[in-house]
Formats: C-alpha cells, sequence, structure tokens
C-alpha cells in the first residue's frame, strides 16, 4: 500500500518539479534534499489531492518535510 | 562624443516564425519565405481573422522540461531568444560583475496564455487548483525576470511595457542603461506569444487584422494597396549592448552601434497613429539628433509598417518627412508576421544585420505600392533584397498609446 503511494507520489515529483524516481525515498528532505521550492510543494499538494483524494490543508503541508512524512500523511488521511 | 556615448552590439538572438534562431530567420527573410499560416484549430471557425505567424520551433523543447513548465510561452520565447544574444556575446565569460549587468525585456501582452488558460482552471474546477506559478508566469516583468535569472544579472531588471514599441524601447532603456554608467552590459529585447482566441478577437474586432484568409502567405503586405490589416507574429528577439571600449578590449565581435534614440508620444489618439505621422517623425528626428547624424547620412530604414490602411501611409509620411526619398526602406512584417511587443527588437536585429552584410530584405507581397503620395516617392525595396552601400540606419516601433521609438544604427 505505501508502495504504490510511494510510486505515485515520485511520479508527482517528477513531473512536478524533476526529480528522478530512484531519489523519491522517504527519508528524503523536499527542500535540502531534492530541492523542491515553496511553490512547488503547493503543486505538489494539489497534484496529491489528483492522484489520492486526499486534501492537504496549508497548516499540514508546512509539518510534511520528507518524502516519509508526506506518504504518512496520505495514508492516514485516505479515504 | 565621451567614452559612455559610444555602445555597440556585441550579441545577436531570435526565435521567430522564419526560424529557431537569428541567421535561419535572417536566411529565411532573405530568401522571401513567409512564416504566415491558415490557423486550422476549431475555435478558429467563426474568426473573421484567421492567420498566424507561428513559431519555426517549439521553444518549450530547447529549455529543460521542468524550467519550462513554468514559464509561460512568453518567457520561453525571451530565454531562448536570450540565451542566444548572450552565448554568441562571450559577455557571460568575461568576468564581468554580475552587478553590472541589467537586463531590459518588453513585452505588450505579457502572459496572456497563463492568464487565460489558469482562468479556464478557476471556471472549471475552482480556485484551489489554479498554478502557484500562475502569478509569476503572467506579469508583464516575467519575461525580463526569467531573462534576469537565465543570466544572474543583478544589476537591474526592467520591462518597459509599451504596446507593439516594448521591444523598441527596451533598447533604447538599455542605451540609457549604459550611457548613465548604471551598467556595464545590459542584455535587451523584446518577447511575445499571446496566439489565442481572445487577443485574435479583440484585434479582430479592431478590424486591425487582414482577412486574407486563403492567402496566408500573401496577407501581410505593407504599403500594397490590397493590404487590410497585420498578421499576429509570436516570437522573441535579444541584443547584448556594452560600451565600445569595454568590448573592444576584450575582443569581443561587434556587429553594429547603437548610436542614438528617440521617444515621442503622438498626444493624439488612445490606438489611431497621427495620420501624418506627426509623433513618429518627431522620433526619428530626436533619434538623429541624438546619434550627431543627418538624414543624407541615412541609408535605410527597417519600417514598423504593419499593413493596416492608415498606419503605414502615416509611417510613409513621416520617414519621408524626417529623412527624406533616398533612404532604402523595407518592411519585414510582410514575412514575420507582427510580433508585437517583440517587433522592435526583432527589427532592430534584422537593422543591424543590413548594415552588417549590406543588404536591404524586401517587402514581399509590394505587389502594387498604395497611391499615397509618399509611399509612392519613398524607395521601398521590394521583390528581392538589394545590395547597397550602408553606414547608419534606422528602426522604427509604434504601439497603441501612441508610443514612438526609432533607434539609429551604424556600422561598427
Amino acid at each position: 500500500m505505501s508502495e504504490d503511494i510511494q510510486a505515485g507520489l515520485a511520479e508527482i515529483l517528477e513531473e512536478v518539479a524533476g526529480v528522478a524516481p530512484a531519489d523519491a525515498t522517504p527519508e528524503k528532505s523536499f527542500t535540502e534534499d531534492l530541492d523542491v521550492d515553496s511553490l512547488s510543494m503547493v503543486e505538489i499538494a494539489t497534484e496529491v489531492e489528483n492522484k489520492f483524494g486526499v486534501a492537504i490543508p496549508d497548516d499540514e503541508l508546512a509539518n510534511i518535510k520528507t518524502v516519509g512524512d508526506a506518504i504518512t500523511y496520505i495514508t492516514n488521511n485516505r479515504g | 562624443m565621451s567614452t559612455n556615448d559610444d555602445v555597440v552590439v556585441t550579441g545577436l538572438g531570435a526565435t521567430t516564425p522564419l526560424g529557431g534562431d537569428v541567421t535561419s530567420t535572417w536566411e529565411a527573410l532573405l530568401a522571401g519565405r513567409s512564416g504566415v499560416s491558415r490557423i486550422t484549430d476549431d475555435w478558429i471557425a467563426e474568426f473573421p481573422a484567421q492567420l498566424v505567424a507561428r513559431l519555426a520551433a517549439d521553444p518549450a523543447e530547447q529549455i529543460d522540461r521542468v524550467r519550462a513548465r513554468r514559464l509561460d510561452r512568453s518567457q520561453q520565447v525571451a530565454v531562448v531568444a536570450a540565451d542566444e544574444a548572450w552565448r554568441s556575446s562571450g559577455a557571460g565569460d568575461a568576468g564581468v560583475d554580475p552587478e553590472r549587468i541589467a537586463v531590459v525585456f518588453g513585452t505588450g501582452i505579457g502572459g496572456a496564455l497563463t492568464l487565460l488558460g489558469q482562468d479556464d482552471v478557476l471556471e472549471e474546477k475552482g480556485p484551489k487548483r489554479v498554478s502557484p506559478f500562475t502569478i509569476p508566469m503572467l506579469m508583464p516583468n516575467g519575461p525580463a525576470a526569467a531573462v534576469g535569472l537565465a543570466v544572474g544579472a543583478k544589476g537591474g531588471v526592467h520591462a518597459p511595457v509599451s504596446a507593439c514599441a516594448s521591444g523598441a524601447e527596451a533598447i533604447r532603456w538599455g542605451l540609457d542603461l549604459l550611457r548613465f554608467d548604471r551598467a556595464d552590459v545590459v542584455l535587451v529585447g523584446g518577447a511575445e506569444a499571446c496566439v489565442h482566441p481572445l487577443p485574435m478577437a479583440g484585434f479582430a474586432a479592431m478590424r486591425a487584422m487582414s482577412t486574407r484568409n486563403d492567402e496566408p502567405e500573401r496577407a501581410s503586405r505593407p504599403f500594397d494597396k490590397g493590404r487590410d490589416g497585420f498578421v499576429l507574429g509570436e516570437g522573441a528577439a535579444a541584443l547584448v549592448l556594452e560600451r565600445g571600449d569595454a568590448a573592444r578590449a576584450r575582443g569581443a565581435t561587434i556587429h553594429a552601434r547603437l548610436a542614438g534614440a528617440g521617444a515621442t508620444a503622438d498626444g493624439y489618439d488612445l490606438v489611431a497613429p497621427h495620420p501624418e505621422g506627426e509623433g513618429a517623425g518627431r522620433a526619428i528626428r530626436a533619434a538623429l539628433r541624438d546619434a550627431g547624424l543627418t538624414p543624407a547620412d541615412i541609408g535605410h530604414v527597417n519600417a514598423h509598417a504593419t499593413s493596416t490602411p492608415v498606419g503605414d501611409t502615416a509611417e510613409a509620411a513621416a520617414i519621408r518627412g524626417a529623412l527624406g526619398e533616398h533612404v532604402l526602406v523595407t518592411a519585414t512584417k510582410s514575412q514575420t508576421g507582427h510580433l508585437l511587443g517583440a517587433a522592435g527588437a526583432l527589427e532592430s536585429v534584422f537593422t543591424i544585420l543590413a548594415l552588417r552584410e549590406q543588404i536591404v530584405p524586401a517587402t514581399a507581397n509590394l505587389d502594387d505600392p498604395d497611391d499615397d503620395a509618399a509611399v509612392q516617392a519613398l524607395d521601398i525595396v521590394r521583390r528581392e533584397p538589394r545590395r547597397a552601400q550602408l553606414t547608419a540606419a534606422v528602426n522604427d516601433s509604434f504601439g497603441f498609446g501612441g508610443h514612438n521609438i526609432a533607434l539609429v544604427f551604424t556600422t561598427a
């Protein structure tokens, strides 16, 4: 299940921010490791909602620092 | 003349309906090829004017994919043209302090495709789906900002907006920055990419566009009796300007000197040009004074001439009045279409190449010159390019709002 989410998130990261899928591993920080800026994080949140049906409010988005954080949030909030 | 007044052009770039770079564009221009075609998309069916001059090369394919998706098409073309100019100038390898590098890049309309595209998203999917890149992609300083970022310019990034004079206004602004010693190298130009139903409908509603839909390549016909409006084009052009002493010291290739500029406003009507081209003539005279030249020095004019019934005759009167009847006039929009905010930059590139190569491109489709006295009196190059001994040339640019810019270039 979380592998599906990781793969889906990797697709989004590649499309939006040019991150190679192999680099989208749970321990990676969006800003520190993957060079994803704040506007791109907003775009990623929109795509997460499109793909997984999980909306990420701004205050929650601010707490998502790593790919693993995003996977956990999507897993916990998926209907 | 003080040293600061000697401003030279050391880099040229362009992406246009005739080619993806300067060389291919210039070759297509001299060969008489047209960049105009008829739109075949479904939406065009009810439009009176269905012609467009599309880019010869997709700019998105020349830029990194992730970077391209965050740039409006007007920014993409700006970056492509600026990159060519910058690389060809060698200024990036000359050790110039980034705080002494400036950018001036104009656009007439800005990020129209983003504005209209994101409005569709808003209407169809709601506010939460609107892209976070909407504003930086639609703002009219977007092309200038994208170019500034691309070359690492920290000496100021500016974006003149004066409709179809924007590209020429950028060049004039760059000249001033160098003369006032605000920068050592200035990357200037203009960009436009607004082929979309709304601008097409708006220009058509003004009766400004050609409806010669069955003959795309013959539709843009400046100074011809049968002209009936302009053809909307897209693209960008860029120039690298620097002071002559610095350019020569680093062994740069000098394509031409930017000898002077003149800017006026018609003070007549928001969109209609003064019928005798009063403001346009004043701009040309002001540019000559600025360059310290006389009408006899000017051998060639790249006219703004968009192929509208009123504009072309007004400009012919202005050229004749300010310069006389000896100048070799050409109207390259006959092949490129009208690139709006990029037009002045692209036509400055053509003016510089005419001086450098000593050849004036022909005005296509000028089969039957207008009966207007000034059009009849002027020597408008047609049918084929003409070899000539040129030492100085003028590029005219005018924009809705009554903006008039004339630039004077001289041989290196």
